[in-house]
């Protein structure tokens, strides 16, 4: 029983990670109808950020942990920004597969790039937060543990905040919905889509942190594996849909962990994306996801 | 000598593209000329392949410079048969593949009489092939009894796995008193799975059965699933044959699940990395390696002082084999006369009683070596000297 606990305990905490990014992948697909694959090395990238951050303030402090969360956060929000004027602006109104491509080309560049400025070496993550372990009866709980799903949690409230109690989540809203349209009534498409992009990025910086808080080495390659898990639990909880990515993420650590603890683990992420197949099957809109029919 | 390009050619490989090559070709040039100029007698050209960059992008900067100081070394006494050693340098990037690549280019185009490296044996299994079938010496550090089964070509400095292994379980079983053992293995590692084979071997030959076997791939980060399992299964010692960049993660991530048994290693372990990420975690770690900066022999200790006056590093067990390698091809090269690669590979079978600076190179009927073990533990900051196991 208690190693089901504590299995059930890491799995949440890596699926917590998994939402986070996994909610940027969701945000933009919900405006633009388009990937955007160049979102788990914004997650690198705000890892990296935090190191840089980490060696200016004192380690294990809860506030040098704080300013380093949110200057990482902030860092990648202007980055996301960057990325979409400089690079899918232009392309907005071609077809779908250019962005795509581009995305890709993004991703490859964030992460080539990253190798010459940062050095293709592993580097140790700072512990930048306080840390301590608690047991609970023959459950341990590390701190860290206990904050990535504290930290996940809370921006997943603000976030739906944002979209459904704002002017400019409405706004998000509407253009999710009929950019036209949205258009038409006064909408700022261009400040929509850049907010959209400095949210999600700001999120990704978030997992970034955590990420590299719960596993402090560090790469220029340390997106790609987490990013593809966040862009199947977008799709496993229904892509466009945010309680979707959420709920897809902290399925697909929790489901992870219990196959990584069973005499199959090297079969753990085979089995992981074999259930993604099985759901899709039944559902292929996803978990939470509406199908509809496009209408020509 | 040293050809100077090998820095900015592991970044241009990057690119990867035709501006690659054309910057290769522009770069074998420039250097064909300045050695023209530089020196009368054709240098003996030698080939290395090396993990610069990437994960394990440790190993392959030290044994770079090692072979850097066994190179100069050898030109300043002379050379060999009077011409100066030329070191050629390629990165794999520390992944797989790449070295094959590396090597075909430097048995084609840059002509070397024997191929160096490296200290992965997965990437110097994927190496050696080439070099038996272009019959050109290699001399390996990896320690995966394979490598040298590969062919009659392929050489090694390091000592096998199945001593390894053996070490390992008994010093479990001897000083930690552990009577359940678990393994967690790096299953897409040539290495820790051959390693883990001969341990679980041994500790089942001497009634300390491996209890449950966990196992994870290159590259991940969480194993707090394994080890939760590790955990519930009642062990008295964890046997982790990977390489550094895992095992600092796991010790850590063990002592955070309340883990605080005795955890195991082999030379895979050797990585400032470990110190970095498992810090004071790692009390009750031991992992058994080819080279202790405490050891007492002569030949090692002026090694050490030589690195270290010249790199301000300490060198570790990657780093001597380097050194050992040019050592046991310079040797050979001398003994056979000449630098044709059958010549040299003759000689190179016959290496006896040579006194590297990580022990004493004997090349046995197999083409290994017996050397002997440091088994190195965690104590207040840094691994110091256990206990030497000779073979």
């Amino acid at each position: 029983m208690s190693e089901f606990l504590q299995q059930l305990l890491n799995g949440l905490s890596l699926g917590a990670i998994y939402a986070l990014i996994a909610l940027g992948y969701t945000m933009v697909y919900g405006v633009l109808r388009f990937i955007n694959f160049a979102h788990s090395d914004v997650f690198m990238v705000g890892a990296f950020i935090g190191y840089y951050l980490g060696k200016l303030v004192p380690e294990g402090t809860l506030w040098g942990g704080m300013l380093v969360l949110s200057g990482a956060m902030i860092g990648c929000a202007l980055l996301g920004m960057f990325i979409e004027r400089v690079v899918y602006r232009p392309l907005r109104h071609g077809p779908t597969l250019n962005v795509l491509i581009t995305a890709i080309g993004v991703s490859l560049l964030l992460e080539y790039t990253g190798q010459i400025v940062f050095g293709a070496a592993p580097r140790t993550f700072p512990q930048i937060f306080p840390t301590a372990n608690y047991h609970v009866g023959s459950l341990t709980i590390s701190s860290n543990q206990l904050f990535v799903i504290g930290v996940a949690i809370l921006l997943m409230i603000a976030l739906q905040l944002i979209v459904f109690k704002t002017k400019i989540g409405t706004a998000m809203r509407a253009v999710s919905l009929n950019p036209k349209a949205a258009q038409l009534v006064g909408v700022n498409n261009n400040v929509v889509i850049s907010f959209t992009f400095g949210l999600g990025s700001a999120l990704a910086a978030a997992g970034g942190i955590l990420y590299a808080m719960n596993y402090p080495s560090i790469d220029p390659l340390m997106g790609v594996m987490p990013g593809l898990k966040a862009f199947v639990a977008a799709i496993l909880g229904g892509i466009g849909n945010i309680p979707g990515a959420a709920l897809g993420g902290l399925l697909l650590g929790t489901v992870e962990t219990f196959i990584g603890g069973s005499q199959f683990s090297t079969y753990k992420d085979a089995i992981a994306f074999a259930i993604l197949i099985v759901i899709l099957l039944f559902k292929p809109a996803g978990l939470l996801g509406k199908f509809t029919i496009e209408k020509v | 000598m040293i050809v100077p390009r090998l820095q900015f050619f592991s970044h241009l490989r990057l690119l990867k593209g035709a501006g690659f090559l054309f910057a290769a070709a522009l770069a074998s040039a420039t250097f064909t000329t300045v050695a023209a100029a530089e020196s009368k007698p054709e240098p003996i050209k030698i080939g290395v392949y090396a993990s610069l960059t990437g994960k394990e992008a440790v190993w392959g900067q030290s044994a770079e410079k090692a072979t850097r100081l066994a190179v100069d070394d050898v030109n300043t006494a002379g050379g060999v048969l009077g011409r100066p050693l030329l070191a050629i340098i390629e990165d794999n990037q520390s992944k797989p593949g790449e070295s094959v690549t590396a090597v075909r280019k430097l048995i084609s185009r840059d002509k070397v009489v024997a191929i160096l490296g490296e200290a992965s044996s997965g990437r110097s299994l994927e190496a050696a092939p080439i070099c038996q079938q272009a019959r050109i010496p290699m001399i390996s550090g990896g320690s995966n009894p394979k490598v040298t089964q590969v062919g009659n070509f392929i050489f090694r400095t390091h000592f096998i796995d199945p001593f390894q292994g053996t070490v390992m379980s008994r010093f479990a079983r001897e000083k930690l008193g552990a009577k359940r053992l678990a393994l967690l293995t790096e299953v897409t590692n040539a290495y820790a799975v051959g390693l883990a084979k001969y341990f679980s071997a041994d500790a089942a030959a001497h009634q300390t059965p491996i209890v449950i076997e966990q196992k994870y791939s290159a590259g991940e980060r969480d194993f707090k699933a394994q080890l939760t399992a590790i955990k519930a299964a009642n062990v008295d010692a964890i046997f982790v044959p990977g390489y550094y960049t895992e095992a600092g993660l796991i010790v850590a991530q063990a002592r955070e699940l309340g883990l605080n048994l005795p955890v195991l290693g082999g030379d895979g372990w050797e990585g400032p990395q470990l110190l970095a990420i498992g810090g004071p975690a790692l009390r009750d770690t031991y992992y058994c390696n080819n080279f202790s900066s405490e050891s007492d022999v002569p030949e090692t200790r002026r090694f050490i002082a030589r690195y270290q006056a010249r790199f301000q590093s300490m060198p570790g067990g990657t780093a001597a084999d380097a050194y050992d390698a040019v050592l046991m091809l310079t040797d050979a090269i001398k003994r056979a006369g000449s630098t044709e690669p059958e010549k040299i590979r003759g000689a190179l079978a016959t290496t006896r009683g040579l006194r590297g600076v990580g022990g004493p190179l004997n090349v046995d009927a197999n083409r290994d070596q017996l050397k002997p073990a440091y088994i190195l533990g965690y104590n207040s900051g840094d691994y110091h000297l256990v206990q030497v196991i000779q073979p």
